[in-house]
């Protein structure tokens, strides 16, 4: 377990990013996410565990109100970005989710070319006044996804054609493309290799010195190694918060032990 | 025997093969399911579609070659004196065949014994009155030739039909024995039921694929009949369409090129109009409306394509065609008539919004929420998603609806006549009458037609020629979805 010394590096005494207070959330009769209240600091990594259908993905996907486009889906309580309510009426979702962008669960490439893929982001948001500029942006981008070295000669081909696992870093690529100060990845290796897997936790590792990264994840190792805060949930309940070292050492609820422990074995 | 007896005991016999086939092959396996190698409905199904179907495929050919060959035989018997003049070989031989289906009536009916039939003879009986009192109507005296004719074909198939039964019957019997002889445990019945299936459905798209090149050999041959009589070159780049039916041949000009010009004018506005409206009734329908507005929108757009087109066309001829005669034509000086271009291509768009916005509305919700997801994630806004992704994604199907679309503007008739008019005429004024080539295909073969006329045989010549437009639209379309798929999937 030399791997979680990563996760005991100084943790800076920073602001909070994102404040949830009493959120539920309603999928028709289901309740999904219930009473859930938590400070997410500013420059750092926070990971998301817990069994499978605990509600990891619908809290994720809160932040940047993603689930205004499920029709029966219902929010309540308050989300603040900072410190400013992201569910007011003032607020324009499409404002939001530019500065808090989001790696999807399932990899979901636009059918256009790899390029326009990445492109996408930077195009819409006019971050790039020339070719130039997007050439630039979009080779950092699939630089800091991994999978540069793989696409660099087929830049034209469909994203659709690439495989699960390129796919999912070309996600994280056309993600960071924006330059998002928050970014919500939902198991972003589930279907990477080690190696990949290595690269998009260094690319984590290195976003962290700008902005807020939170990780769904099923991998405790993952967890211990890439965040410095974890949340545990299970069944809708935000079971325990806080730093990653001392869930992971030492949880104070006997469901989160039983988990880690189950998991790691 | 009748054929739809024989087709009964053919069943008959393969529900027992059914019956027989499962039991043979449980008693082979002793009772025990697990050491048949199929399931024991198989060995049913296999006898049971041994019996059936080469029987029903004697019967089959047996029916399409009989008339053909008795008709053959029996025509050649009947001597050259007995034509007259203005008859030919195959008049007199469907008044053979009428009294012959006469005499079986008579027969039938117990006036006349079958023997009686053969010995029946022009000079002692009055044949057209005894066939009269059974309902065949005859047109005339019966000639001898033809009396003696309709024995001989009563005899022949007579004698066909009983070999048809007897031939049906011993391959169904066949087939049992056969079927029943194969099946033990080991046999593998399963592989063969579906290798009988298989071909079935060979045979089925077969037809479907032979009925398709009938349709076009018919065409291609009446239009080599026609192009035998009108010059090729006259008829694709003429300019003139002014058929005469009074002077055969010789004064008619048959120029293809006003009509193909009002087909594709009117099309090409029906598009204008269906296209754009179609596409974004189906883009706010899946995109943008609630479900309410959803459920009460998409039948109410969908009543449009239950309307028949006739009803379009009035609305055409008596409220779009004045308006826009009234309100743009006159006072902008473009024409006097109510029948034009823009009222035909107008009202056929408005014919064609459902068929564009119903089949765009399916695909588009074809796209997967993901993509949607993806792009909203990303913080594009509503419409940007809708233009750059999910328009994009659907671009395949959209192209094949409007392609589709398309196929019927150019096929469309009824609107025409009464939306643009019945004449010909090459202009660029879209409210001046026109016509297309449907209508005149219409107007060639309706009334008195004499099929050898250049002016009637025209008609197929412009059937082929729209076929072969629609077909390469068709082909372009799929050209295009393919491009699309290899490029995205
Ligand atoms: N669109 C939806 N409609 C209805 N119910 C939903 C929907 N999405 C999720 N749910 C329900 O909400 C609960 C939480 O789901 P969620 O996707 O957040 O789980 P998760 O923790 O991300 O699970 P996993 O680890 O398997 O991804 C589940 O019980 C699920 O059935
Ligand atoms: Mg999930």
């Amino acid at each position: 377990m030399n791997n979680m010394l990563m996760s005991e590096k100084k943790l800076e005494t920073t602001q909070t990013k994102i404040s949830a207070k009493d959120v539920n959330v309603y999928y028709g009769d289901t309740h999904a996410i219930k009473d859930v209240n938590v400070e997410i600091p500013e420059k750092t990594v926070t990971a998301f565990i817990g069994p499978s259908g605990c509600g990891k993905s619908t809290f994720l996907r809160c932040i940047n109100r993603m689930n205004d486009t499920i029709d029966v889906c219902r929010v309540t309580g308050d989300i603040l970005l900072d410190a400013e309510d992201i569910y007011d009426k003032r607020v324009d979702p499409v404002q939001l989710r530019a500065k808090v962008g989001m790696v999807f669960q399932k990899p979901n490439p636009f059918p256009k070319s790899i390029y326009d893929n990445v492109a996408y982001g930077p195009r819409i948001h006019g971050l790039a006044k020339t070719k130039a500029e997007i050439d630039e942006i979009v080779e950092k981008s699939l630089r800091r996804g991994a999978i540069w070295d793989e696409v660099k000669d087929r830049l034209h081909a469909p994203g659709t054609g690439l495989s699960g696992g390129q796919q999912q870093r070309l996600c994280i690529a056309r993600a960071v493309a924006t330059e998002p100060e928050v970014l919500l990845m939902d198991e972003p290796c589930s279907a990477l290799d080690p190696i990949a897997t290595a690269q998009v936790e260094e690319l984590i590792d290195d976003l962290r010195s700008r902005y807020s990264v939170v990780i769904v994840t099923h991998s405790m190792q993952q967890a211990a190694r890439v965040s410095q805060k974890t949340a545990f949930f299970h069944l809708g309940n935000l079971v325990e918060f806080g730093d990653t070292s001392d869930i992971f050492t030492n949880p104070s609820d006997s469901r989160t032990e039983s988990y880690i422990t189950g998991r790691i074995g | 025997m009748p054929v739809i007896w024989i087709l009964l005991i053919v069943l008959a016999l393969a529900a027992v093969g059914y019956v027989l086939g499962r039991r043979r092959a449980y008693a082979s396996a002793e009772g025990e399911i697990r050491k048949l190698h199929s399931l024991p409905a198989y060995y049913g199904y296999n006898a049971a579609m041994l019996t059936a179907v080469p029987a029903f495929f004697v019967i089959a050919i047996w029916l399409i070659a009989q008339p053909i060959l008795i008709d053959a035989r029996i025509g050649a018997l009947i001597p050259d004196s007995a034509i007259s003049e203005s008859s030919t070989r195959g008049l007199v031989m469907s008044d053979v065949r009428r009294v012959a289906e006469g005499l079986d009536k008579l027969v039938a009916a117990g006036s006349l014994t079958d023997e009686e039939t053969h010995n029946l003879h022009i000079e002692t009986t009055d044949i057209r009155e005894l066939l009269g009192s059974v309902g065949t109507a005859l047109g005339s005296d019966v000639a001898p030739e033809v009396l003696s004719a309709a024995q001989d074909y009563r005899v022949l198939s007579g004698a066909a039909s009983l070999g048809m039964t007897i031939l049906a019957f011993v391959a169904a019997i066949g087939g049992l024995y056969y079927s029943l002889k194969q099946t033990n445990k080991d046999f593998r019945a399963r592989n063969t039921v579906e290798s009988m299936v298989l071909s079935l459905l060979v045979v089925a798209s077969t037809i479907a694929i032979l009925t398709t090149a009938g349709i076009v050999l018919s065409m291609l041959f009446e239009t080599r009949n026609f192009f035998s009589q009108y010059n090729w070159a006259d008829f694709y780049f003429g300019t003139t369409w002014s058929p005469s039916f009074s002077g055969r041949g010789g004064s008619s000009q048959l120029g293809l090129l006003p009509l193909l010009w009002g087909t594709l004018y009117i099309s090409v506005i029906a598009l204008l109009v269906a296209v754009p409206i179609g596409l974004y009734a189906a883009i706010y329908l899946s995109e943008y409306a609630g479900p309410k507005m959803r459920s009460a929108a998409k039948p109410l757009i969908e009543i449009l394509a239950g309307i028949p087109t006739i009803v379009y066309g009035l609305f055409a001829l008596i409220t779009v065609g004045p308006m826009l005669r009234d309100y743009f034509a006159q006072p902008l000086g473009l024409g006097e008539s109510a029948s034009s271009v823009m009222t035909a291509g107008i009202v056929m768009g408005v014919m064609l919004i459902p068929f564009v916005s119903s089949l765009s509305d399916d695909i588009i919700n074809a796209v997967p929420q993901s993509l949607r997801d993806g792009s909203l994630g990303l913080g594009a806004t509503k419409s940007e998603t809708i233009r750059q992704v999910v328009v994009p994604a659907a671009l395949p199907g959209i192209v094949g609806a409007v392609l589709l679309a398309a196929s019927r503007a150019i096929g469309e008739t009824m609107i025409v006549v009464m939306g643009a008019g019945a004449a010909a005429r090459l202009d660029l004024n879209p409210f001046e009458a026109m016509t297309t080539v449907t209508v005149k295909i219409v107007s060639q073969l309706t009334g008195d037609t004499d099929f050898s006329s250049p002016e009637t045989l025209v008609a197929f010549a412009l059937g082929l020629t729209l076929f072969v437009i629609t077909l390469g639209l068709n082909i372009v379309a799929l050209a295009i979805v393919r491009k699309y798929r290899e490029q995205y999937e």
